[in-house]
């Protein structure tokens, strides 16, 4: 096989990895979105916020130190302990589920039966809320997250492949933090349909999906699984911010992730969670094949943020709803 | 008691259908302008023009432009910072080739380059509602800006990429470049500002304005009862882009002198416009107004309390001030989802009764 | 109601921001929120620390007390714009903005108010003439003695011949990426390399393509004008596909601590252009630590005391605090004046003799300042970084930039401004 279309298939594939890592955030969107109508625009800010606190549990940092000092004039800085990846992980669930709680109880209980626009802006306003509040507990450096995840290409696959082309070929590159965000996230999808299916919270929250008025007649309490669902985007917005702030670091910059799965979402629909793990696939794979054959060579590059754009917006001109989201049935 | 009807009577159509009924409204208005006009231009210095009034007047004609598209004709759209890029660089483009017509007439111009570019924009609302469109113009946004980037023409072919506005004037007074007095900067700002508000005003009163109505109330609806969708939502597109296109000429052109696209019309803006009229209030000419006052004063007011004030050290009061920005976001949207304007019109209302509220 | 108490606010702000004091301000616009924050904090912290500690050790320049207003940017124009309008009236002495988009606000702005603005190895590079640009300064080094420098280092790697090499560059999609490219792309012509570019969309989170293309077309050498998020992906990228360390070299701006700790032991090699040098023995360093710190008066947590942005900001400082004693020597006065100031800066001379004095012997090259050159010798230092030790040690000397390719860009590109702004170019 010739070279470049060999190179092809290494960038399809790499796509499609880059295309799990956008569908890991915009699985976050879906759930709140189908649970509760919300568009949760701060679920970029959420993912940064879980990876900060983790990463500020682990080092044993002190929360608002730098507040508390400022006010008080002392010294703090760290409680000079280091707390193992699994109980940070878990404390930082905690953590996630008691900011679901506050922001239902205190904001979105308040806005019930608003316009979506109206709940759109209110999580723009949390977005903003969560980002300073990320910063006052943790600072705004660059923090590292150590969870000893594998990372570089694998070079097995390399040495593998290297003999299907000839000497300009040199085998697939694969980032084998990509593998396993690819595991984590089929694992996180899997738990997440198990868990909507057989359990009978997973049950209520379905219902609550598909008609409000009638879940509550049978007695389910929203307010309820309105924090589940909450915490469940926390949860996914944590393993959001692990995967990604493992190829950067964690910092502001992990924020604007949501930029990159609101495409996905338009292209799979915002209420289906296939939806979102088709549609970031399409779209990781989508950009990249566009920047190898034509952004790169012809337009001059970098055309990976409008493409994905573009293509969501060619899908949906023929089908409005996106891919697999419900149809729209209007009436007068 | 403050605020009375009693002795204002309509004697014909034209009288009762005016912007203003109440006669104390009216004075109150033309005091406002007069000021606005007479007073500030007087008393004004850099910091005042260069810190809160230009952009907030800058912001309100393009919170103005997305509230007739948005507010008026329901069409959610995230590409604002996109098309006030338009107007920058369709401003730079004319600016430089025509040097000697009045740059004047080049922000108009610009206001037109944008109205054609957000129409083209506009196509994809005729099949995709809701957040659907809010996320299909975020390819406006980021198309335009890679475009600005990308093409040097765009840039007069310069090293650096950036935009940079040559000194023009009117009258023998510079209005753009680093000699501009901060009252012609406010003056020209203003009138721009006080005519797009006029045209918005009686375009969404008139029956274009209620052809749009109508379509966001609920398209299908509208369409049975004649409205055709086609020409209400492209000449919302357009007459939104115009406006926007004018804030972002002026945006360029007066208030920062230079721009780079990707800085200065990121996606932020987008978001900082939608907020605007919001938090002002969602179909509202007057809360385009009290949305743009809203966050562009509140960040310095924060700043200066914290800082001149308190003290603290300026990074944290910028933390802080996220969180008390985005705080008062959510607490304004529980307290009042309609906004500002809605604020407005309560106290109004209990003003009129007041003191005897029974 | 609550509009017009903001707006009561407001005015007291302005009526209380604009006090005349007598000492010497110096405003420093730092940007220690939003994307950029781990680059902000660390200048930020050595411009103001060596200030402080001229005042404790010396109680300012030339007896004047010098004082520090720090206004936060977050990198943002507008909000660089509103700290601009808000610290100039207090007599504020010289500017770093410390951002592309606000610098090139800035420069007209500053002229027509007469405040000298002074853009340290970043901004707009055509302010090197200074007869068009009479009140910017870009000394020491300016992108394109940065790109050149970096060609003349890769020419002393390969033994004074570039012929046939492939370089690659990586560069940020903005004006400040592409600032290298012409004087590269004039560079590859006489030196006959080949280059390729590769743009990376702001803020750079993604860059599979960009990496896989080297991987595929395996340049000699990788250069790197990059920013923020951009360093560390594109830091980590590189140790993903293996592509040599050694040969992968960033700009000044893509060479500090936080840019290759997150990418750990796979950072291990990488190179970086520096414009002064680092090492975390300079006495000052000291001074700074037992005369500011311990009493308290650090700028940020003081945690960053020797890294290489620390050192820069601190350089910044002392080219600062040089000028206005040059000025002070000038006039004769103690107290000046943003105007005295600019004759100071056109004047200054570093000697390695003065920088030994102030405890940084060697910290940057030895230069003069005049009206035809704002922008110094254009030197800069190879540094290469230890992920072991965790620390930048310095490769190389100063190095020479290649003057007859840079100096008819910078003569070119300050015409042009001149043109299109109506600028006649002569010495004040």
């Amino acid at each position: 096989m010739p070279a470049s279309l060999l190179y092809g298939v290494e960038v399809l594939i790499n796509g499609l990895m880059a295309g799990v890592l956008y569908a890991l955030v915009a699985l976050g969107f879906v759930l709140i979105y189908k649970a509760s109508g919300i568009f949760n625009y701060a679920q970029g800010v959420m993912a940064l916020f879980a990876a900060m606190t983790l990463s500020g549990i682990m080092e044993g940092d002190i929360p608002f130190s730098h507040l508390i000092n400022a006010m008080f004039g002392t010294q703090l800085h760290s409680f000079g302990w280091n707390v193992p990846a699994i109980a940070a992980i878990l404390l930082t669930v905690v953590v996630m589920a008691l900011l679901a709680w506050l922001v239902q109880r205190l904001v979105f209980r308040h806005l019930v039966g608003q316009e979506p626009i109206i709940l759109f802006m209110a999580t723009i306003g949390l977005a903003y809320f969560l980002e300073g509040i990320g910063d006052l507990m943790w600072g705004s450096e660059i923090r590292t997250l150590d969870l000893a995840l594998p990372q570089g290409a694998s070079l097995a696959i390399e040495n593998a492949t290297a003999v299907l082309g000839g000497d300009d070929f040199y085998g697939f590159f694969i980032d084998k933090l990509d593998v396993v965000a690819t595991m984590v996230a089929a694992i996180l999808v899997a738990a997440l349909i198990a868990f909507s299916q057989y359990t009978k919270y997973g049950r209520a929250m379905r219902a609550v999906a598909d008609d409000h008025q009638a879940a509550l007649s049978v007695g389910i309490s929203l307010n309820f699984i309105w924090v589940l669902v909450w915490t469940l985007a926390g949860i996914v917005a944590l393993v959001a911010g692990i995967m990604w702030g493992a190829k950067s670091g964690v910092q502001f910059s992990l924020s604007l992730i949501a930029l990159k799965a609101l495409p996905v979402l338009m292209l799979g629909g915002f209420t289906s969670i296939p939806g979102a793990i088709v549609g970031g696939l399409i779209i990781g794979m989508g950009e990249q094949l566009f920047e190898y054959t034509i952004g790169g060579p012809f337009l001059g590059g970098a055309t990976e943020n409008w493409f994905a754009y573009m293509l969501a917006l060619v899908v949906l001109i023929f089908r409005p709803q996106g891919l697999f989201g419900e149809r729209i049935i209007e009436r007068v | 008691m403050l605020y009375r009807e009693a002795g204002d009577f309509k004697t014909s159509y034209s009288l009762d259908n005016q912007t203003f009924p109440l006669k104390l409204d009216r004075i109150v208005f033309y005091l406002t302008l007069a000021v606005a006009f007479l007073v500030v231009p007087l008393v004004i210095n850099d910091y005042w023009a260069s810190a809160i009034l230009v952009p907030f007047l800058i912001y309100a004609i393009a919170a103005i432009g997305l509230n007739i598209l948005t507010g008026y004709c329901g069409q959610v759209s995230l590409g604002t910072g996109g098309f006030m890029a338009v107007g920058a660089y369709a401003c730079y483009k004319l600016m430089t080739a025509f040097p000697d017509v009045s740059i004047l007439l080049h922000i108009v111009g610009a206001g037109f380059v944008t109205m054609v570019v957000c129409t083209v924009f506009g196509l994809p609302s005729l099949r995709i509602k809701g957040f659907y469109l809010a996320v299909a113009t975020l390819a406006a946004q980021f198309f335009l800006v890679w475009l600005f980037n990308k093409v040097p023409w765009f840039y007069n072919n310069n090293a650096s990429g950036q935009i940079s506005a040559p000194e023009r004037t009117v009258f023998g007074v510079p209005l753009t470049g680093p000699n501009t007095e901060a009252w012609a900067m406010y003056l020209v700002c203003l009138t721009f500002c006080v005519a797009s508000a006029f045209i918005a005003r009686n375009l969404t009163r008139g029956s274009l304005g209620r052809r749009w109505m109508a379509i966001r109330d609920m398209d299908i609806a509208a369409e049975i009862i004649g409205v055709n969708p086609l020409t209400a939502k492209l000449s919302a597109f357009a007459l939104s882009g115009f406006f926007v296109g004018i804030s972002g000429a002026l945006f360029f052109s007066v208030y920062l002198g230079a721009a780079e696209v990707g800085e200065s019309f990121g996606i932020d803006k987008s978001f900082l416009v939608l907020f605007m009229i919001i938090i002002g209030g969602l179909g509202s000419i007057f809360g385009c107004f009290a949305g743009a006052a809203f966050l562009v004063v509140l960040p310095v007011v924060l700043k200066f309390i914290g800082v001149d004030i308190l003290g603290w050290a300026p990074d944290l009061v910028a933390h802080l001030r996220l969180v008390i920005v985005g705080g008062l976001i959510m607490f304004f949207l529980i307290k009042e989802p309609h906004g500002l304007a809605q604020l407005w019109r309560v106290m109004k209302e209990k003003l009129r009764l007041w003191p005897f509220p029974h | 109601m609550k509009l017009h108490t903001l707006l009561t606010g407001a005015v007291m702000a302005s009526l209380v921001a604009a006090p005349a004091a007598a000492d010497l301000v110096l405003p420093d616009l730092s940007y220690r929120t939003g994307p950029y924050a781990a680059g902000g904090i660390p200048f930020s912290d050595g411009y103001q620390d060596y200030f402080s500690l001229l005042n404790a050790r010396d109680g300012g320049i030339g007896g004047e007390p010098v004082r520090i207003v720090e206004c936060e940017t977050g990198y943002n124009t507008e909000k660089g714009v509103e700290c601009y309008e808000s610290t100039k009236g207090e007599g504020a002495l010289v500017y770093q903005p410390l951002s592309t988009g606000i610098t090139y606000q800035l420069i007209p702005k500053a002229e027509a108010d007469g405040i000298p603005i002074h853009t340290m190895g970043y901004g707009r590079t055509a302010v090197k003439n200074g007869e068009v640009f009479n009140w910017a300064f870009n000394f020491p080094a300016n992108y394109w003695d940065a790109a050149s420098v970096i060609v003349n280092y890769l020419k002393d790697e390969n033994d004074g011949d570039l012929n046939g090499k492939n370089i690659a560059l990586v560069y940020h999609n903005s004006a400040y990426g592409k600032e290298p490219i012409p004087t590269l792309e004039s560079l590859a012509e006489s030196e006959g390399f080949t280059l390729d570019l590769l743009a990376v969309d702001h803020p750079g989170q993604e860059q599979t393509s960009q990496w896989l293309q080297i991987r595929r077309s395996r340049p000699d050498y990788v250069l790197m004008w990059g920013w923020g998020v951009m360093n560390q992906v594109a830091i980590q990228e590189a140790a993903n596909i293996r592509y040599p360390m050694e040969n992968f070299i960033g700009n000044w701006w893509a060479g500090a601590e936080h840019d290759v700790t997150p990418a750990g032991a796979g950072a291990n090699g990488y190179k970086s252009l520096n414009m002064t040098k680092v090492a975390s023995d300079f006495p000052v360093l000291d001074d700074i630590k037992t005369m500011v710190h311990d009493e308290g008066n650090a700028a940020g947590d003081g945690s960053n005391v020797g890294s290489v942005l620390y050192i820069r900001g601190m350089y910044a400082a002392m080219l600062a605090a040089e000028s206005i004693a040059k000025a002070q020597e000038i006039h004769g006065e103690s107290d000046i004046t943003p105007a005295m100031m600019r004759d100071g800066m056109e004047a200054l001379e570093i000697t390695e003799a003065r920088m030994a004095e102030l405890g940084m012997s060697g910290i940057g090259p030895e230069f003069s300042v005049s009206c035809e050159n704002h922008g110094g010798p254009g030197m800069g230092v190879m540094q290469q970084w230890d992920a072991s030790s965790g620390t930048w040690t310095s490769l190389t000397g100063f190095m020479d930039s290649d003057t007859s390719v840079t100096d008819p860009l910078v003569v070119a590109a300050s015409k042009a401004y001149a043109d299109e702004n109506g600028v006649t170019a002569a010495c004040l």
